[in-house]
């Protein structure tokens, strides 16, 4: 397979009229890309102060069929799936990501809760996940693949619930790529998730859950910190 | 796959015949356009950033020596592997050389328009590898024995009930008298049938709609997340992809990122992007053990530094199918191989030969609109100018069109004589048809009258007139 590379190489160079480029001109090339230099951004989230931000979020996800409940602290999470589990008719069972940090939330609040930590396996209907920032652009979530959170958790369930800090948001994919390499680099998956599943292949229809989740329910804080329970407005 | 573009007139006429097609074709003309206009009038910064995913395209474009080996650089450090293609025979044989050393009986396939253009499945089946498409248009097609007849939906040629019969006749196991009437009903059978197919497999293979250079990784962009669970459930991951989907950074990607969605179903963003670097990390509890990058050649890099170099950066948004009044009217399978409209007008003939779809960028009404919504600006008309210039040159016509194209030449070149002989047309042909004021049949013109009127000139030509004007005479 070697002599294909070399071949095929070799007549990229041939058809730009030039060899191998010199080390300056690699160099600066290195260069260029090392820089993660950002191109034109949209101004639509990059211009937004925090709390505008947020808002333009849960505006754009809900503008994708997701669904988003807002709370006020991280105590009031188990009750605020266990409401939206009932009113969607959906069993009390949970698969949760085994992700250090979701230990924060106090599940046992809600006994009637039943949770598994794991990956997702077939037969599980509703996951549980964080996610690694949130998009305000387009109501985006940006998940990462790694030993607590892995990736089927994402796509195997009928329903998944991803909760979302408010200061999690950023504006902009390229806020998430920077966030990413201060973060430890780049993991083996990265989920950008707009909206559940969605087909329009038979006659243009748009059907949701076509293949990944039916359902994406948002769960979001508004204030990490504080530890009164209750739903905000 | 094998090509019929040859058969390009009679397999339009076929289409042109196809009640159900030109019932789905309906459906599109009204669908994508709208969907996208919107889409662009909510970003303000669409045309701008049209500019500048060109310039990245170019960019990489006359550095993609570097670029790959920057590419196959990180994805080795990943620890993937890249599969180097020249032809589709080479990419068969390194996917098929895969899924032997892990005894793989079952494939999974997100959709991937290099696997048609190789004809994978064909390979793969022959050597007794069951594939499974998972795109739902992609599956349907796949009972059906069909090939895509567009690049983001493959089955748009169907209507719903040509799915059901489809399903009814393949879904065997399942009772014969449920209902099959509502769209809904077909995705959740599709959904039941297909996820145990999904967990069984040993192979998933997907596209890639970008790589990314500087890290290493491919990125695909779904709406259903079939693509996610073909690549995340099974042992090995394959991707089959060509030269031309590199772009340098992150930051690259995202601003064309911006535009494929919005250009290609009008969405904001896709439901499902994903970025994929290198096999399962220590620690993971899911992700495939090995990746591999199959990267296919099949004279892409010939298309470099020439004339058709721009076409390189497509990004099979299929914006340009979606415009096209051709396309609209014939569908995707008269194009007769795996890329339609006006950009397989330009590219089938890049890949299999302008002997065999010479006629492809002839099937061109010129309004412009390919190019006029083309997110990374590909001058698709003008290129199909060049392919008819080389159809000439390489003496591919008829004879009897190369003839009367030369005969036209020769007096195209003489304006007196020119003048002369369209100035006697318009009067005779203005005196023939005074009474009626068009025609239904002329002779040498069945082509045109067989489907519409000619309307009779005035009796003067243009030219005569606007020479009698600046001459000071007055114009009737």
């Amino acid at each position: 397979m070697s002599e294909a590379r070399e071949q095929i190489l070799a007549g990229i160079r041939r058809s730009l009229k030039r060899g191998r480029l010199d080390a300056a001109r690699e160099t600066e090339l290195r260069d260029r890309v090392a820089a993660h230099r950002r191109n034109l951004v949209p101004a639509r989230a990059a211009a937004l102060d925090d709390p505008g931000r947020v808002d333009l979020f849960v505006e754009m996800a809900e503008g994708v069929q997701a669904t988003v409940a807002r709370v006020n602290s991280p105590a009031a999470v188990p009750e605020a799936v266990a409401r939206y589990l009932a009113a969607e008719n959906l069993p009390a069972d949970l698969v949760l990501a085994p992700d250090l940090s979701l230990d924060d939330i106090l599940w046992d609040a809600r006994p009637l809760l039943r949770t598994r930590r794991g990956r997702a396996e077939a037969g599980d209907t509703v996951s549980l996940t964080r996610c690694f920032v949130a998009i305000a652009e387009t109501g985006t979530l940006m998940l990462i693949s790694g030993a607590e959170t892995p990736t089927t958790l994402n796509f195997l369930p009928d329903t998944h619930i991803v909760l979302v800090y408010a200061d999690q948001v950023v504006a902009t994919y390229e806020d998430g790529w920077d966030r990413l390499r201060t973060d430890g680099g780049m993991p083996r998956a990265i989920n950008f998730i707009t909206g559940p599943s969605r087909t329009g292949d038979i006659e243009q229809r748009i059907e949701l859950g076509a293949h990944g989740p039916r359902r994406l329910h948002i769960i979001l804080v508004d204030d990490r910190q504080k530890a009164t329970d209750g739903e905000s407005k | 796959m094998l090509a019929t573009s040859r058969a390009f007139e009679a397999n339009a006429r076929a289409g042109l015949a196809n009640d159900n097609l030109q019932r789905a074709l309906a459906l599109m003309r009204t669908g994508f356009p709208q969907r996208r206009r919107l889409a662009v009038e909510r970003l303000p910064e669409f045309e701008v950033l049209r500019e500048i995913a060109k310039s990245i395209k170019d960019h990489t474009l006359e550095h993609l020596d570097f670029y790959l080996e920057l590419f196959e650089e990180n994805v080795l450090a990943s620890g993937g592997q890249v599969h180097w293609a020249r032809s589709p025979d080479e990419a068969c044989a390194a996917v098929l050389a895969i899924c032997r050393s892990v005894d793989a009986r079952i494939v999974t396939k997100g959709k991937s328009m290099i696997a048609e253009e190789v004809g994978l499945n064909e390979r793969l089946e022959k050597n007794g590898i069951t594939t499974v498409e998972t795109d739902l248009g992609e599956y349907i097609i796949q009972l059906r024995h069909e090939p895509p007849s567009h690049l983001i939906a493959p089955a748009i040629h169907l209507m719903k009930e040509q799915v059901a019969e489809t399903f009814r006749a393949e879904h065997l196991a399942l009772d014969p008298e449920r209902s099959l009437a509502e769209a809904r009903q077909l995705c959740d059978e599709a959904r039941a049938v297909l996820r145990p197919r999904f967990l069984a497999a040993d192979v998933g293979i997907t596209g890639a709609n970008f790589l990314v250079a500087s890290t290493g990784s491919s990125i695909i962009v779904t709406n259903e997340g079939n693509g996610d669970l073909t690549q995340t459930l099974p042992r090995v991951h394959i991707v089959m992809t060509s030269l031309e989907k590199l772009v340098p950074t992150l930051e690259d990607a995202t601003t064309l990122l911006r535009l494929l969605a919005r250009s290609a179903t009008g969405q904001e963003f896709s439901s499902y992007t994903t970025v994929s670097t290198g096999p399962r990390r220590p620690g993971d509890l899911d992700g495939p053990e090995q990746y591999h990058v199959v990267l296919l050649d099949n004279g892409r890099s010939a298309l470099l530094g020439g004339e058709f170099q721009d076409m390189l950066r497509c990004i099979r948004c299929s914006a340009c199918m979606n415009h096209c009044p051709v396309y609209a009217a014939v569908g995707g399978h008269a194009y007769g191989w795996v890329y339609s409209g006006p950009m397989g007008a330009v590219l089938t003939p890049s890949l299999i030969g302008v002997a065999e779809a010479g006629h492809l960028p002839n099937a061109s009404t010129f309004c412009g609109q390919c190019e006029s919504v083309c997110p990374v600006k590909i001058p698709l008309p003008k290129m199909m100018r060049h392919w008819r210039e080389r159809e000439f040159a390489e003496k591919l016509n008829p004879p009897v069109y190369r003839a009367g194209l030369s005969l036209w030449a020769w007096v195209a070149k003489r304006p007196a004589l020119y003048h002369a002989l369209v100035e006697l047309a318009s009067r005779a042909l203005g005196w023939l048809g005074r009474g009626r004021g068009r025609f239904r049949t002329l002779p040498l013109a069945n082509g045109w009258t067989a489907v519409r009127d000619l309307p009779a000139p005035e009796g003067r030509s243009f030219h005569s007139l606007w020479a009698e004007r600046r001459n000071g005479g007055t114009v009737k």
